[in-house]
């Protein structure tokens, strides 16, 4: 790609004995929104801390806006903001403080430092806890302060490292506003997230990255439709009709899995009103009680059990 | 967004460590600010101690003249050595905090964060060394010898001080955990109570005397006493007063700043 604002060709990087990334590869183009969509442990951290000069990789070649993250660390240092895994804030200060600092420590001047901290804390809806030490903020406070500490001077590449990891619906909520205020202005974004929902939600591409490389990636609906796509999940009140259910409900018999120690059945769908309205008119007519009926998208588990070929799953159903 | 602001161009930001260097000396006042009793016990912990040895305890083995003109310059060289345990602490706290990872992916300079430390812990330093002197004057204690002895005799404590403060750093980084600073605290108060600072070494056994007479503090404290014109003091310290720490200086101040640099990565 011409125009890409990261380049990732074969990133190695060890700990000890443990293969961390294991020959990365990642293109991210200018302007986009990439999600990096993995478990826990698949080298997530790892990645964005060699993106972002924190850590060196072992080998591979490693660009972000066209500079050598290890050559020339301190161009890169320039172009990026970075919101960590966990807080990277002064605790003990006041909001409106963290950010004038990390502002000088850009080298605006005073006063400019001081109008940027302003309009941040405006922005992020926290003007009136500028004060407040940090210690002292709600963990979604915390998160905004975080992202707007990555953004003192528009990074032309902004990582944010499971952005939303840890907070509640609402805090995930917002930040998620605050993410898709900031792609057009033409910042290039990699996030890490656990949750296919919050690629979904925010990036143009996934790369989905297991054991420190990229097993699979494309539009997150190019992925869920090599993971089939949508499910219906049916809890049944009584247990022993889950065979006579899977039999007479208008799914393709062979993607239905049943779980009996939970009276669910689940099973791929293509078109979600459709396969509702079908299933809810298929078990009335045969007179067995569903408890609940929902729609759902697969969840990162499913996906990663399609895409790592592991369908046992399936396979119990069957 | 479409506010832009002046930055440094590529490449130049070795220009600004000095502007770097400030800012955080700056963030480590804001710290006090914001804790401003926590300052004050680190300010009342010595002059206690000088209370407790002067009145309290007695002492003074060995010392010819007035036990006050003894002592105060001993706490004075105490204080500095103990200076190293608020460092150390200090800097395994700062890097267990995420705030660090954020310093070092933006464009400052590296050393930045190490030169506020020792800056506020200089001037911490400075504050106590004047606390100490106010409480030694109101106990009777007096300099003898004139303004220039008494600012060399102020500059060889805070020497000795900047040594101790990046043997501090250095321990902080090899340490790494705020935990360990207890291990490095209980090794910490041998080596300051080994010293001259309450009985001169010709009242210890012969090896314990050998012991506390090559200790640096000793050293600083020797050269300090004979700048003051008290007890205890002996001119031809006063080189090895300087070249002690200078010696220190010269090995962990390059071990540090290598050993941060090198830091996760
Ligand atoms: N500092 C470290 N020392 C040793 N192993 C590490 C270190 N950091 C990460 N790892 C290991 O490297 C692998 C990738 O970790 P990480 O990049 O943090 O994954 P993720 O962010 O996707 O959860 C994990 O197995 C983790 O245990
Ligand atoms: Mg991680």
């Amino acid at each position: 790609m011409a125009d890409a604002a990261i380049t990732v060709e074969g990133a190695r990087k060890r700990y000890g004995d443990k293969q961390a990334l294991d020959g990365l590869d990642l293109l991210v183009g200018r302007g986009t929104v990439h999600g990096v969509l993995g478990p826990n442990g698949a080298g997530k951290t790892t990645l964005v801390r060699i993106l972002s000069t924190l850590l060196r990789p072992d080998g591979g070649r490693v660009e972000v806006a066209g500079h050598d993250v290890v050559r020339e660390a301190g161009r890169v240092r320039l172009r990026i903001g970075l919101l960590g895994q966990h807080a990277a804030l002064d605790e003990e200060l006041g909001g409106r403080q963290n950010l004038e600092m990390f502002g000088r420590l850009h080298h605006l001047r005073a006063r400019h430092a001081r109008v940027r901290a302003d309009q941040l804390l405006e922005r992020f809806g926290l003007a009136d806890t500028g004060r407040k030490a940090v210690k002292r903020y709600s963990g979604g406070m915390r998160r905004r302060l975080d992202l707007a500490a990555s953004l003192v001077t528009d990074p032309e590449v902004l990582f944010l490292d499971e952005p939303t990891t840890g907070l509640d619906p609402r805090g995930r909520t917002e930040v998620w506003a605050s993410v898709r205020s900031l792609v057009g202005g033409g910042t290039t974004v990699l996030l890490t997230t656990q949750y296919l929902e919050e690629a979904d939600q925010l990036a143009d591409r996934i790369s989905v990255v297991d054991h420190g490389r990229v097993i699979a990636d494309g539009t997150a609906d190019e992925l869920k439709a090599r993971t089939g796509g949508d499910r219906i999940d049916v809890v049944l009140r009584d247990g022993g009709q889950l065979g006579a259910a899977v039999a007479l409900l208008p799914f393709p018999a062979e993607g239905v899995s049943v779980d009996t120690d939970r009276r669910l059945l689940s099973a791929p769908v293509t078109d979600r009103m459709t396969a509702l309205a079908g299933a809810v008119r298929a078990l009335e007519e045969a007179g067995i009680e569903a408890e609940d009926i929902a729609l759902r998208r697969p969840t990162l588990d499913e996906v990663f059990l399609h895409l790592t070929g592991d369908d046992h799953r399936v396979k119990e159903a069957a | 967004m479409s506010t832009t602001y002046e930055t440094s161009s590529p490449g130049t930001y070795g220009a600004y460590a000095l502007a770097d260097c400030w800012t955080m000396t700056r963030r480590e006042l804001a710290h006090w600010a914001r804790q401003p009793v926590q300052v004050a016990v680190g300010l009342i912990f010595p002059v206690m101690l000088l209370l407790m040895f002067g009145y309290l305890i007695g002492g003074g083995r060995g010392v010819e003249g007035a036990y006050v003109d003894f002592l105060v310059p001993g706490m004075l060289a105490l204080t500095m050595a103990f200076g190293l345990e608020g460092t150390m602490l200090a800097v395994t706290q700062d890097l267990n905090k995420g705030v660090i990872d954020r310093f070092r992916s933006m464009p400052m300079a590296n050393g930045a964060v190490l030169v506020g430390r020792s800056a506020a812990d200089m001037l911490q330093s400075g504050l106590g060394l004047a606390a100490l002197i106010g409480v030694g004057y109101a106990i009777g204690w007096r300099p003898h010898g004139g303004p220039g002895a008494f600012l060399g005799a102020v500059g060889l404590l805070l020497l000795f001080r900047f040594a101790m403060l990046w043997i501090g750093i250095e321990l902080a980084l090899v340490a790494g955990k705020p935990e360990m600073v207890q291990a490095v605290q209980i090794l910490v108060w041998p080596v300051g109570f080994l010293s001259n600072a309450f009985a001169t070494p010709d009242s210890m056994p012969g090896w314990l005397g050998t012991a506390v007479e090559w200790n640096p503090m000793s050293q600083t404290a020797t050269a300090v006493r004979d700048l003051f014109g008290g007890p205890g003091g002996e001119p031809g310290h006063l080189w090895a007063a300087a070249i002690w720490p200078l010696g220190l200086l010269a090995v962990f101040f390059p071990l540090a700043v290598r050993r941060f640099g090198r830091l996760s990565v």
